[in-house]
């Protein structure tokens, strides 16, 4: 056998690692899901009671998702005025400047910084100012961990959509201009049309990265184990369940969380999954 | 009238046009505001502890910061055992992740178009997605369960090597794609081996590229807590074992967080995880920086 087919050889079954190890992380899920849904069936994903004592154990999962779903939701909306401003400021308005430079810099930072320290600043600094303002009066849940989970998805739909709106072709904005347009009904009619989808695409993966978000969620959230009933609730998420409750998580208990675990792989999967699929229509 | 009307319109719309560029500005300006926010607060309240000892100390247990407390004292100990579980990890992590990143990097590159390398791609960023909890069940069920039988250091840096992977695979097929075609050419006319020409040509012209996909990757792990708690638990010792329970210092922060007596430490562990992880994010991009 000669060199080049042995190279060949040795790059397919390194690349192969990855499918295994894809392959195996759907198997261990569901594997380890397999003993949850069988004791409680498909209400596990419906059901909102959560009760771990012993003898009368019962998991429902439901209590979680509508956590998890409401704060990503919420953190998007929160999300959408600052990221699409942010975008707009460094691919339109102020492109190839040194503003825009920093800017942008001090974005692509924000995703840098740790979970765990965006917990603590939203637990030490945003939750006594709320509750200062008048504007809550426990300083945690729904709403609180929204706000924080919405500063941290801001750099992933920026950078997305910042890309796309610079890539918006002059001579369709020159049209506009030569037209007697003012900048912002440039943006508006022309700019931001023409970009859409990529910017809608940005918002989707914003929003993946939401839903899988735990640290700072756990932090702000409340921890409460009950339906979310309004903004400002407490609650729990999906990420936020399994890291509070695994310490102490064995059997049924266990099964369960990994259940939620395998629930939230999936939830990610199809968001990022839509989000590809947008991006790969445009190009 | 109704030239004075055309007027009108034209004031109102450059007047709209003037609010909504002072709303972009401060909407971004508003964007930005908290990098600045959180490294004053942990500046503020962290820098005092921050100090020599602190880096080469382990961390002090409850009572001992407790009479520290009650005697208006600095905390005694440091974090050492975070840092260097930290840092055991993550170069773990690294030894995984790297090797398997590039080489699937290269064998995407090679292979465009073709039905498996698409499907490994496609993988790969799924793989991306998932949440890091999610990867630390995972390896809690795969390392923790069957290989070390416990917590332990090893659990801990397989999570975060699935995390890196598919940013070094990304990253590396990124870099190559950049890469003239005729460089590998001159090389495979000369008769050079195919694998002389990816790993003596390719590899080392992309290289400040792949530099920059490991140190980013590098930047995301090193402040990953949630995987952690459930593979390599913490410890109160310095561990070199990696198949003993190991600390690590968002692992730390998040113990002082819920411990009333060592509430203080979180500042100063903080700004030094900041400290560390803007410094390879900041390196990271001073390399892409330089590529071009």
């Amino acid at each position: 056998m000669n060199s080049d087919k042995i190279t060949k050889i040795v790059l397919f079954s390194v690349s192969f690692i990855i499918l295994i190890v894809a392959g195996g992380m759907v198997f261990s899920l569901v594997g380890g899901a397999i003993p949850a849904f069988k004791t409680f069936g498909l209400g596990f994903i419906t059901s909102t009671q959560w009760d771990p004592t012993d003898g009368h154990e019962v998991y429902g999962a439901m209590p979680f998702i509508a956590g998890t779903l409401i704060t990503s939701f919420a953190a998007l909306i929160i999300s959408f005025p600052l990221s699409f401003a942010t975008s707009l400021f460094l691919g339109e308005y102020y492109r190839n400047t040194f503003v825009a430079k920093i800017l942008g810099t001090m974005v692509d930072l924000l995703a840098g910084i740790p979970s765990i320290v965006y917990g603590l600043w939203g637990f030490y600094v945003l939750r006594p100012f709320l509750i200062d303002i008048g504007f809550e009066n426990q300083g945690f849940g729904v709403f609180t961990a929204s706000l924080v989970l919405a500063i941290m998805i801001i750099p992933y739909a920026t950078s997305l959509s910042n890309e796309i709106i610079s890539m918006v072709p002059n001579d369709l904005k020159e049209a506009a201009y030569s037209l007697g347009a003012t900048r912002y009904e440039v943006i508006m009619h022309v700019t931001v049309p023409a970009a859409r989808s990529g910017i809608f695409a940005g918002y989707i993966l914003a929003f993946g990265r939401a839903l899988g978000e735990t640290m700072a969620v756990t932090m702000l959230i409340g921890n409460s184990i009950k339906m979310p009933n309004g903004l400002f609730s407490t609650g729990n998420s999906m990420a936020s369940v399994i890291a509070n409750q695994f310490g102490e998580a064995d059997g049924l208990k266990l099964s369960a969380l990994i259940s939620i675990g395998l629930l939230l792989f999936v939830i990610t999967g199809i968001v990022n999954w839509i989000g590809k699929l947008i991006i790969k229509k445009m190009s | 009238m109704k030239v004075t009307g055309i007027k009108d319109n034209i004031k109102l719309r450059i007047n709209k046009d003037r609010i909504f560029l002072s709303l972009v500005v401060l909407f971004s300006v508003i964007t930005v505001s908290p990098i600045v926010l959180i490294i004053f607060k942990l500046i503020e309240k962290g820098y005092k502890q921050l100090s020599f000892s602190f880096l080469i100390e382990k961390t002090p247990d409850t009572l001992q910061a407790m009479s520290a407390i009650s005697a208006h004292e600095v905390i005694p100990g440091g974090i050492a055992n975070g840092i260097l579980g930290t840092f055991l990890m993550v170069a773990l992590a690294g030894v995984i992740a790297i090797p398997v990143g590039i080489i699937s990097g290269v064998y995407l590159y090679e292979n465009q178009g073709k039905l498996m390398a698409n499907l490994v791609r496609n993988v790969s960023d799924i793989l991306q997605g998932v949440p890091s909890i999610v990867l630390g069940l995972i390896s809690y069920m795969w390392v923790v369960k069957h290989i070390t039988h416990g917590f332990s250091a090893l659990s801990g840096s397989v999570a975060l090597s699935i995390m890196m992977l598919p940013m070094i695979v990304r990253s590396t097929e990124e870099t190559l794609k950049m890469i003239p075609q005729t460089l590998k050419e001159a090389g495979l006319a000369l008769g050079i081996p195919y694998w002389r020409v990816l790993f003596g040509i390719l590899i080392p012209t992309g290289f400040s590229g792949l530099m920059t996909g490991i140190l980013l990757a590098v930047s995301r792990v090193i402040g990953e807590t949630a995987p952690l708690m459930l593979t390599a638990l913490g410890s109160t010792v310095i561990n070199t074992n990696i198949s003993k329970p190991t600390s690590a210092i968002p692992l730390l922060i998040w113990e002082f967080y819920n411990d009333p007596n060592m509430v203080d430490l979180i500042w100063s562990s903080s700004l030094l995880l900041m400290i560390i992880v803007l410094t390879f994010n900041l390196v990271s991009k001073q390399v892409a920086a330089q590529r071009k």
